[in-house]
């Protein structure tokens, strides 16, 4: 550092509560799509993070259940590029319930009728989320791809007539999507596929991998500081109560798997220790009250 | 494997994907892109690399017992608890007289008095010269604060819009008598039944509005939670959902339903729980509780409260509030 430089201000550290919710990057960072708000920058070349075995999975959901993890997310990449994506699902219902993030570009009819067996037979909950950029192709395609938007929509309905009513995740890349227009607007889409009772979740943007490119990168003001947070403590943050499975070891949460700062230890164990909240991606979470939970 | 994404007729999204898809060898390091090699040797020194003995100790950090100075009440040999009456009296007084009949020795209530039906005032009586045990539930705990929403942890904005109008008649409709004996209300109470201490709390020993959803509370998660609370069993409300689960542990976990409204199956009844002592184990019976709905439905219209919630009544199935509902509970829904 420059001797005259404004050193970087004190981080808060946000202690884990409990660990209920672990997320397993089972897609790695390979996907079939190649989304320009990518905040992981996932792409059919990216194999900064492998996909994860069944006996990885395993492994982890064993030490999970010994600290009473409540719930289990899937992402990546795309998880069902992941081959053993549905004996993964079938080991996890088994334990607790699971939701997978998916780009819906791989749900066909059959693999739909599939994963409904497996949510009848488990106990718990199995729920999935469809990423959608758009109301229709001109917006939703130039972000996730030409073609996506029909297909994503077929996956959609997939899922919907196998009797999986999924969550339709949209980002705030879509301009408008937060406001009570915008949602009526995704709502209208969805009840016009004879979807009832449709779903959504809007998250705002992380402007970090693909994202920093195309919308622009975070601003040096766009940090946490020490003594500026609220008094009702970080209990918001999801990383008081997650942690991230990957092929390398365990990440803090699923939004810096692509910062090695960010990965906490090997065993979950390794990780059941306080987090500095220095990355200014840690400033969407705390001012959008952002949760990557359902 | 090897995929390729489809091409883009947008100029500058062809350009961004082109570079988004061209690693070859190289891992993002967030914004940059660096050999593989580096990223995973970074990663791989990262973190902290803990001793087995120090692995064991952060993970009973996570799990061990907490100290609960809440009295215990009892024994008991029977008892009957419920919870969410959301102002329905017909339901609460039928609730008397049939766990009277059942011989419970206590009546013990988890909250969740106002809301949803009419004429909050008619419930008080009733708890009072029942003798009803009760703790706070949100709906309580927000009253009795001068809270303006009831904290019941929606986000839709439908839920939303049908939870302000059942919370503000409640709101409105209640004496400042009834909501300061309403925040006089334990959190938490501890109960002796037989041989077993159970915790009565309303959503979760951790938080007074978390859901405890039969397909969302799996065995490892409920064997800490009465871990860390030093009990035999919990009993708890919130969902409107009734359900039993006996833990490998022989422990038992009992949401005890609502009397408020019907459990979402296209029954008009609602429900509460019995709770025996047995030699072997804790008896537990969930019990459907049939009361004069269509009087509630007469006086909801009365009062002028949404259609939607006189429906749910009649009807037995949920048109409102369905957003909290996990995907399991949901498919057996009818909206």
């Amino acid at each position: 550092m420059h001797p005259n430089a404004t050193p970087l201000p004190v981080a808060p550290r946000v202690e884990l509560k409990s660990l209920d919710t672990l997320w397993f990057q089972v897609g790695g960072t390979v996907c079939n799509l190649a989304c320009t708000h990518c905040f992981v920058s996932c792409s059919p070349t990216n194999h900064t993070h492998e996909v994860l075995s069944l006996a990885e999975v395993a492994r982890y959901l064993d030490e999970a259940a010994r600290l009473g993890v409540r719930e289990y997310y899937f992402t990546g990449g795309e998880p069902f590029l992941n081959p053993e994506m549905e004996a993964i699902l079938a080991a996890t219902l088994a334990v607790g319930p699971a939701t997978v993030l998916t780009n819906g570009l791989l749900l066909d009819p059959a693999r739909c009728a599939r994963l409904k067996t497996l949510a009848d037979a488990s106990d718990y909950s199995l729920d999935f989320r469809v990423s959608l950029d758009g109301w229709d192709a001109a917006s939703n395609d130039p972000i996730r791809g030409a073609g996506t938007f029909e297909k994503i929509l077929a996956g959609i309905r997939n899922l919907y007539q196998a009797g999986l009513n999924p969550v339709i995740t949209v980002t705030e890349v879509c301009e408008g999507a937060a406001t009570d227009s915008g949602k009526e607007r995704f709502f209208a889409l969805l009840r016009s596929m004879a979807i009832e009772r449709p779903r959504l979740k809007i998250l705002p943007v992380f402007r970090i991998g693909a994202e920093a490119d195309r919308g622009g990168a975070y601003e040096s003001w766009q940090r946490l500081r020490e003594g500026e947070m609220p008094e009702g403590g970080l209990d918001h943050l999801q990383c008081s109560s997650c942690r991230m499975v990957t092929d390398q070891g365990v990440w803090v949460c699923p939004i810096l798997v692509n910062e090695p700062e960010a990965k906490m230890g090997e065993t979950l164990a390794d990780t059941l220790g306080a987090f500095p909240l220095e990355h200014p991606a840690c400033w969407t979470c705390h001012v959008y009250g952002v949760s990557c939970r359902t | 494997m090897s995929y390729r994404p489809p091409r883009d007729l947008d100029e500058q999204a062809r350009q961004a994907r082109a570079k988004l898809t061209a690693h070859r060898g190289m891992a993002t390091w967030g914004e940059k892109l660096v050999p593989l090699g580096d990223f995973r040797k970074a990663a791989a020194g990262s973190g902290l690399a803990l001793s087995p003995a120090e692995r064991e100790a952060a993970a009973l950090s996570l799990t061990a017992g907490l100290d609960d100075p809440t009295p215990v009440e009892g024994p008991w040999s029977r008892v009957a608890v419920f919870g969410g009456v959301y102002n329905n009296h017909f339901a609460l007084l039928e609730l008397l007289e049939d766990a009277t009949r059942r011989g419970a020795e206590a009546i013990y209530c988890l909250g969740d008095l106002g809301g949803f039906g009419p004429n909050p005032e008619r419930v008080r009586p009733l708890l009072v010269e029942g003798g009803v045990l009760a703790i706070q539930g949100n709906y309580e705990e927000s009253l009795a604060a001068g809270r303006e929403d009831c904290n019941c942890g929606y986000t839709d904005p439908r839920d939303n819009h049908f939870a302000e109008i059942s919370y503000g008649y409640t709101e409105r409709s209640c004496s400042p008598e009834f909501k300061a004996w309403m925040g006089a209300l334990p959190r938490r109470r501890r109960v002796r039944i037989g041989s077993r201490e159970l915790l009565l709390i309303h959503g979760s020993p951790r938080r007074i509005n978390e859901f405890l959803f039969q397909s969302t509370s799996p065995v490892p998660f409920l064997e800490v939670l009465l871990d860390q609370n030093r009990c035999d069993g919990i009993l708890a409300t919130h969902t409107g959902l009734q359900w039993h689960r006996r833990l490998p542990s022989g422990r038992d976990v009992v949401n005890v339903g609502v009397i408020g409204r019907p459990a979402n199956d296209g029954n008009t009844h609602v429900w509460y729980a019995m709770l025996e002592a047995r030699d072997e184990e804790l008896g537990v019976e969930l019990v459907p509780l049939p009361y004069d709905h269509l009087g509630l439905a007469a006086e909801m219209r009365t009062e002028g409260l949404p259609e939607e919630f006189v429906e749910t009544i009649l009807t037995g199935w949920w048109t409102t509030c369905l957003e909290i509902l996990p995907a399991r509970e949901r498919a057996a829904s009818r909206f």
